[in-house]
């Protein structure tokens, strides 16, 4: 039987478990330990506890049984009309030195309308091999018919890890086809390790609005499927002239389709798109006032960038939704990232802190913000950021 | 329309701390409320509802505290809380959570929409969602901020993309995920914090929902933290000092060696 127990007579009342526990699921109660409901059988208070006083049995599930079938590094090519996105070649790159460690090979999964021309930048940027599904109904990513052909292909060819880029689509697709496959996925990882003794893929992902991080295994089910942070990965430099095999599949196709997608809407707007954006110039209450939001701007067109917001700012309204970075905004990696009047809560700092280059301006010289900064100015910034501008300007003759 | 919101208890500190030592949480905040996005989830329930008519039952799965996040979901509208509690269900990663709660949801049987929030706040992982609606075999919309239009056996809805947004059609029922921007949560009403303290919560086991007791619990989960730990900030921050002027200028010297492309 599962579960967890405290052995009265072993437990000294040392707390070391108490210290253990990463989810403040156990208390001493009459300098014994006792664990509260909260608990989610990690183990992490038995493997602490140097008087073998808590008995734990969390039986673990079986799993799939044997693994050794399963191969090959697959990424998932995300793309929208024939482009791939930029997070494919990033994850490409990883997937490159995972496949090369397990001795596999680097495979992508291309599914789209007239999508040809991609397969061959794929195995450009590392691919050994392309999954190649193409077919007009294909030619917008809709869910259903997206995890109808992946699920297929896993299913089909049986792949060792399967990733995806933390897109919207990713971060959508990918649960999805975990749960038709019934295996692991572990969301927005930022770290990609093998194993050397398991073999198995080690996924560390930021929680708790990036206080945390955790390093999370799948042992017994295959593939090892992760969404991976943009903008974290770095892509191979592309070389054409390598070779693959791009290898065509049948379309999975159905009458009853349940789902539909009736538009797809661009809304740049003014500025640059933020994930694509080299430089992002971020403005947030320290602004004072909405109007002054035309600094940031100001600064962003000289530069050519994307304006971002902290979350104050785009509560207050000075700014839309679309613009917010952090860990209920956008995740963001340009090359400069400038954060004015932005105090660095950890939950803006998830949004950013995989940037090049920070630049930070805040008056307040304690502020958060400069513990992850490159570059701090204290001062005010309604005085510094249009001087900033001017020296650019300057510089760059405009 | 019968509707069902999912929520989730979620730590309630604005910045959760953690102990360096020993990364793990400090525990002096043991508060929890709501997951946030969670309660966008429950007020579009209490929209729809006051637009098509119906029911909303809300549904967790959690320890037994959660019954009171529960009742302050029918204090802004739900009709009935339903509380997934036993310790089979302890351990689960999203996966196991989600065939936790497709077991509950079939118990509760007639539905036309399942509402969730976009992600959880600690896990981050927006994925039980998704996971669900494959489980229940419908389909799914994630990030959703706008509903356009709904109907008995359809709904037509923006989903917020990276770029912008699309507008997606799907048969009911279904499960969609919704973003902030879908609207604002209303405050409790009088009445219904009255309707809030008489209702009873009941508490459904692995047992009462039929839960497959492979696929739920740490036993269903496929995944294994295996470690956990403090994330490392080391950068050197330069401080530039000086006069404004001077200030700005240093800055942008130092960027400019790094031969940023500016486009013209
Ligand atoms: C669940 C959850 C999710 C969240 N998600 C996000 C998210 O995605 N993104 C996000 O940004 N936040 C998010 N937050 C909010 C986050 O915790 C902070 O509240 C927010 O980032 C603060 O924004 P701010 O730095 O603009 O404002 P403040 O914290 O008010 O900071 C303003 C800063 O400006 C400085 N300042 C003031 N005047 C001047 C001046 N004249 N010149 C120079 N500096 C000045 C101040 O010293 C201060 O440091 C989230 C919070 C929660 C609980
Ligand atoms: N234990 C749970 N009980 C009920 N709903 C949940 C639970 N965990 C997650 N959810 C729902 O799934 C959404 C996404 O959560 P997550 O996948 O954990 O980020 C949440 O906003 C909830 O609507």
């Amino acid at each position: 039987m599962m579960g967890i127990r405290i052995i009265e007579e072993n437990c000294t009342g040392c707390a070391v478990c108490i210290r253990a526990c990463p989810f403040n699921a156990v208390k001493m109660e009459n300098d014994k330990a006792v664990i509260l409901d909260n608990c989610t059988l990690c183990g992490s208070c038995a493997d602490a506890c140097k008087f073998d006083a808590i008995d734990f049995q969390a039986e673990r599930g079986t799993g799939m049984g044997d693994l050794s079938s399963y191969r090959d590094v697959w990424v998932f090519a995300e793309q929208k009309g024939g482009i791939a996105d930029s997070a494919v070649f990033e994850l490409l790159g990883a997937g490159r030195r995972l496949a090369d460690q397990l001795g596999e090979d680097l495979a992508a999964v291309l599914i789209g309308n007239k999508v040809r021309p991609v397969a061959q930048q794929l195995i450009a940027y590392g691919a050994d091999k392309v999954y190649w599904v193409d077919h007009p109904d294909l030619e917008y990513f809709n869910d259903e018919l997206y995890a109808d052909n992946l699920s297929y292909l896993i299913q089909r060819y049986r792949p060792n890890i399967v990733l995806l880029a933390a897109t919207v689509y990713g971060r959508s697709l990918g649960p999805r086809v975990a749960a038709r496959i019934g295996t692991g996925l572990t969301a927005d990882c930022t770290g990609l390790e093998i194993d050397v003794d398991t073999r198995n893929l080690m996924q560390t992902r930021p929680a708790f609005g990036g206080n945390l991080m955790a390093t999370i295994v799948c042992p017994d089910h295959r593939p090892q499927m992760a969404t991976v942070r943009p903008r974290v990965m770095r892509p191979l430099e592309p070389n054409s002239g390598r070779s693959g095999h791009i290898l065509r599949q049948q379309a999975q196709l159905k009458q009853d389709l349940k789902t539909r997608v009736l538009q797809v809407v661009e809304e740049a707007g003014e500025t640059l798109n933020l994930l694509e954006a080299d430089i992002i110039v971020s403005g947030g209450r320290g602004l004072g006032d909405p109007k002054n939001f035309a600094l940031v701007e100001e600064l962003a067109k000289t530069l050519g960038g994307a304006v971002g917001a902290s979350r104050a700012a785009v509560d207050a309204g000075w700014i839309p939704y679309s613009h917010q970075v952090g860990q209920t905004g956008k995740t963001v990696g340009p090359k400069i990232y400038f954060a004015c009047g932005i105090s660095g809560a950890v939950q803006h700092l998830a949004g950013m802190s995989s940037s090049d280059i920070i630049v930070a301006v805040n008056k307040d010289p304690d502020a958060p913000i400069f513990k992850v900064a490159t570059y701090g100015i204290v001062g005010d910034v309604l005085e510094i950021l249009p001087l900033i501008t001017n020296e650019f300007k300057k510089a760059l003759g405009k | 329309m019968n509707i069902i919101v999912c929520i989730k208890q979620v730590p309630a500190t604005n910045d959760v701390k953690i102990n360096k030592d020993t990364n793990t949480l400090v525990r002096d905040e043991a508060q929890s409320v709501i997951n946030p996005f969670d309660t966008y989830a429950v007020e579009e329930g209490v929209r729809l509802k006051e637009a098509t008519g119906g029911k909303i039952t809300v549904i967790s799965m959690g320890i037994p505290k959660v019954a009171d996040i529960l009742k302050e979901c029918i204090a802004v509208g739900a009709d009935d809380g339903i509380l997934l509690s036993d310790r089979a269900f302890a351990g689960a990663d999203t996966l196991a959570t989600s065939a936790a709660l497709a077991a509950g949801i079939n118990k509760i049987g007639d539905y036309d929409i399942i509402i969730c929030g976009k992600q959880a706040i600690d896990g981050d992982t927006g994925q039980v969602g998704p996971e669900l609606a494959e489980r229940l075999g419908i389909p799914h919309i994630t990030c959703v901020r706008k509903i356009e239009e709904i109907k008995e056996d359809y709904i037509r809805a923006q989903r917020m993309t990276d770029f912008g947004y699309e507008v997606i059609e799907c048969s009911l029922p279904a499960v969609i995920t919704v973003v902030k921007e879908i609207n604002e949560p209303r405050l409790p009403s009088i009445k219904g914090m009255m309707k809030a303290k008489k209702a009873v919560i009941p508490v459904w086991t692995a047992d009462d929902v039929g839960a497959d007791k492979d696929k739920i619990g740490l036993r269903g989960s496929p995944t294994k933290v295996i470690k956990t730990f403090t994330p490392e900030i080391n950068i050197n921050t330069e401080i530039i000092d000086g006069a404004p002027e001077e200030q700005a200028h240093k800055l942008v010297e130092k960027l400019l060696q790094l031969q940023i492309k500016v486009p013209v």
